[in-house]
């Protein structure tokens, strides 16, 4: 029997001299880039660059500080756009850190020849996330490369906020014994972005989840627990989060597959095209770490807010495999849940 | 090997000269290529693989084929093994 | 999904192992043959709960895996010309050539494509009349018609600028292969239900016979997966080898002639090369003298591209079931999914992947 403990990634940094698509994927590759190309490359000046989000002192405040590009395609899907996302997925960095989200800027990068009616969408829709968000976009740019370098908008977000004294939560933190707590349903959004896509083009009444989260993360903080972790499942999707915070906190996670909440569009569409439902992209869903007699308050808090609704227990932080995320299939066998690697692939087999 | 999926016949056209048909997984729609089962019909079951119907289901052996797991299963609780 | 769903009822799940257990007196070595099937044994945890003694070998069943290395290194020499789209299922674009995979092709400037049916790639070459538009032809006989339909349609509608490059496998004469190696374990076979979708069952009763192995034709979900296990082992125990069909809702005795006419008119026999095993004689497909206009390896002129297999990797043996994954030193190493070297980590249903990702955790 291998043992799979202090398994580490043979090869750091895939064989490649180029860039490729995988290191956009939110799996190993991207992981690997941040720490073995990016990170050195600061040198000093990096520290926490690895974080999603990063809590900062700055004049007596603890400050919640991140940023995050949008390259999506295409721009327009059910359920929203590229400028919902922008602006969901920055609040909700922040919120994961426990943050209160205030300011954002925007960045757009512009391919010559994209329709000024599609840019107007995608600003219309970013104020309202905004607005509805609670959070005011104050400062940004504009830049146009030719036409054929981008795919119409690439859109950068940048978000500040304010922690809470007290409030520590992120991936080291989690315990052995933690409840593990999902908001709602898994894979809407990366489904209803793949119905869209060109030569994959499917119909489906699955829409995008994205929403902002951090009026759920105070009602859950609001219940006076201790929340260990937070974290929102997007690229490589609760797969992706569970494996990362499991190796951050080298801990185990032991999931009950029959918990997991899929959707039956999402679980169609993953049929149809062999994908791992676990390893595609949510924009409005968190998964939490709490201990677990906060657990069932926390539930109770998730449930009555409109973004938790459905809130479940799925799993528990163990002592064993750590590192390693687990799930006990129906039939009551088991099976590793593994970091996915790159791009999500429709397969044939 | 060759991922395919059981989807419900919504409804036929012919495109170019060959037969398709708009078919239903469970709420996922996808255009499929019917040259091989011609003349299904909406309502059928189709085996659908890249996008092509390979087969169609055959509903009445499929229940027959539940049946017998069924069956089976009350056998072994009934005399405590099987046959 | 219906017809998808009833068939993973955990409840008659766990009544048809309990009849596998009550069956079994001995232990067993079985094949399935079908990438699929080893896919739903491992995500469901099958192979954990069988009787102790009862072996799940993971069979060449994976067409992404098989596909030999010098095919792919053909498929980026195709690919990295310029005025090329080369469109392929997505599986195959991160299957290592010797050096590079479609998608380092792709970042360094290659126009590659996924696609989700042949069909999409023959409306790209429709689109793009200026340009020359190559889909990978891989897959057992289940893909074929998909494939030969793409090609006539090609033919027929007369879009010059589209070619196949082939590189199809059949499943009986690996079948035969593994029962004639010296060293061959397999004591019964589980049959790719949707191969058999198409071929029908004909193939399969002489070779029972021949190699004395009872041979079920069976489906993918974790009941038609346990009913086939069962059913092997039943005829084991009463000393019986025979082809049963497990999956008849999908398979009929004749499959599809329709599918069989066109595959017929498109295909030829030749042998092929399979990853990791071999060259196989009869065991491939090839395009007829007919359709050898849209043939890639022709309209490219890369027939002479040839590429040695790697020395470490122990895949052959895997796939023979003569070793198990973590077996091979390269395993987990050198050799992972992200960095796969050989056929069996290459495809998420490859026995090493499979292995790799899914390997239960503690004992």
């Amino acid at each position: 029997m291998i043992s799979f403990e202090d398994w580490s990634c043979p090869v750091p940094l895939r064989d490649t001299p180029n860039v490729v698509a995988g290191h956009g994927g939110g799996g190993a590759m991207s992981a690997d880039l941040v720490r073995h190309l990016l990170i050195p490359g600061y040198g000093d000046a990096g520290g926490t660059a690895d974080r999603d989000c990063a809590v900062v002192e700055a004049g007596g405040a603890r400050l919640a500080f991140t940023t995050d590009a949008y390259v999506v395609q295409p721009m327009f899907f059910p359920g929203g756009s590229i400028g919902d996302l922008a602006v969901n997925g920055t609040v909700n960095d922040l919120a994961m850190a426990g943050a209160t989200p205030l300011y954002l800027s925007a960045a757009f990068i512009l391919e010559e020849g994209t329709p000024l009616a599609d840019l107007g969408r995608i600003s219309a829709a970013m104020g309202a996330a905004a607005t509805a968000a609670g959070v005011r976009l104050v400062t940004g740019d504009t830049k146009v490369v030719g036409h054929g370098n981008g795919d119409g908008v690439y859109l950068t977000t940048s978000g500040v906020g304010v922690v809470a004294d007290g409030v520590e939560i992120e991936p080291r933190r989690a315990a052995v014994g933690d409840a593990v707590l999902i908001s709602g349903d898994l894979g809407r959004h990366g489904v209803a972005v793949l119905s869209c896509r060109e030569n994959l083009e499917f119909g489906t009444t699955v829409a995008s989840d994205t929403a902002p989260l951090h009026g759920l993360v105070a009602a859950m903080l609001a219940t006076g627990a201790d929340l260990h972790v937070l974290r929102d499942p997007t690229r490589g999707g609760l797969a992706a989060a569970l494996n990362e915070i499991a190796a951050a906190a080298r801990v185990g996670v032991e999931l009950t597959e029959r918990d997991l909440p899929v959707p039956d569009g999402v679980a169609d569409a993953c049929h149809l095209l062999g994908l791992d439902p676990l390893q595609v992209a949510n924009e409005g869903r968190l998964v939490a770490f709490v201990r677990p007699d906060h657990a069932e308050d926390v539930l109770a808090a998730m449930r009555a807010h409109p973004y938790g609704t459905g809130a479940r227990r799925i799993g528990t932080c163990v002592a064993g495999h750590p590192g390693m995320v687990v799930a006990r299939t129906a039939l009551g066998g088991t099976r590793v849940i593994s970091m996915p690697i790159g791009e999500q692939l429709p397969r044939i087999c | 090997m060759c991922l395919a999926v059981p989807g419900r016949v919504v409804r036929v056209s012919v495109v170019d000269g060959t037969p398709m048909a708009e078919v239903d997984f469970g709420g996922v729609r996808k255009d499929v290529c019917l040259q091989y089962v011609p003349d299904a019909a909406p309502g059928e079951y189709l085996i659908v693989h890249v996008g092509f119907a390979i087969q169609r289901l055959d509903e009445e052996s499929a229940r027959r084929t539940l049946d017998e797991f069924t069956r089976l299963g009350l056998l072994e609780e009934e005399f405590g093994e099987v046959p | 999904m219906k017809y998808l769903d009833e068939f993973s009822d955990p409840d008659l799940a766990r009544s048809l192992l309990r009849q596998i257990h009550a069956a079994t007196t001995r232990p067993w070595a079985l094949m399935e043959v079908c990438g699929g099937q080893t896919h739903s044994i491992i995500r469901h945890g099958i192979d954990q709960l069988l009787p102790e003694g009862v072996e799940m070998i993971h069979g060449p069943g994976c067409p992404v895996c098989v596909t030999p290395l010098s095919v792919i290194d053909k498929a980026l020499a195709i690919a990295a010309r310029p005025g090329v789209i080369f469109c392929s299922f997505g599986d195959m674009l991160r299957v290592p050539g010797s050096g590079r995979d479609l998608f380092e092709v792709r970042g360094a400037g290659a126009d590659v494509r996924v696609v989700y049916s042949p069909l999409d790639a023959l409306g790209i070459a429709r689109d793009n009349p200026d340009r020359e538009v190559v889909f990978f032809g891989i897959g057992f006989e289940t893909t074929a018609p998909a494939n030969a339909l793409t090609v006539h349609q090609a033919r027929r509608l007369g879009i010059r600028n589209f070619s196949l490059l082939v590189s199809h496998v059949l499943v009986p004469p690996a079948i035969s292969a593994i029962m004639e190696s010296p060293r061959c374990r397999v004591q019964g076979f589980l049959a790719a239900g949707h191969v058999c979708s198409v071929m029908g069952t004909s193939e399969y009763p002489s070779l029972s016979q021949k190699y004395g192995v009872p041979i079920v034709v069976t489906g993918f979900e974790p009941l038609d997966v346990l009913e086939g296990i069962r059913q092997a082992i039943v005829q084991l125990e009463q000393g019986r080898h025979e082809t049963r069909n497990a999956y008849p809702r999908a398979v009929p005795e004749t499959g599809n002639p329709v599918a069989r006419q066109m595959l017929a008119d498109v295909f030829e026999v030749t042998d092929r090369a399979w990853r990791g095993i071999g060259t196989i004689p009869g065991s491939g497909w090839r395009l007829t003298e007919r359709y050898r206009d849209f043939d890639a390896e022709h309209r490219f002129d890369v027939t002479g591209v040839h590429a040695a297999e790697s020395a470490l990797c122990r895949s052959g043996e895997v796939l023979q079931g003569l070793i198990k994954p973590h077996e091979c030193a390269a395993f987990g190493r050198v050799c992972t999914p992200r960095q796969p070297l050989g056929a069996t980590m290459v495809s998420s249903e490859g026995a090493c992947a499979a292995y790799y990702t899914y390997r239960r955790v503690a004992g």
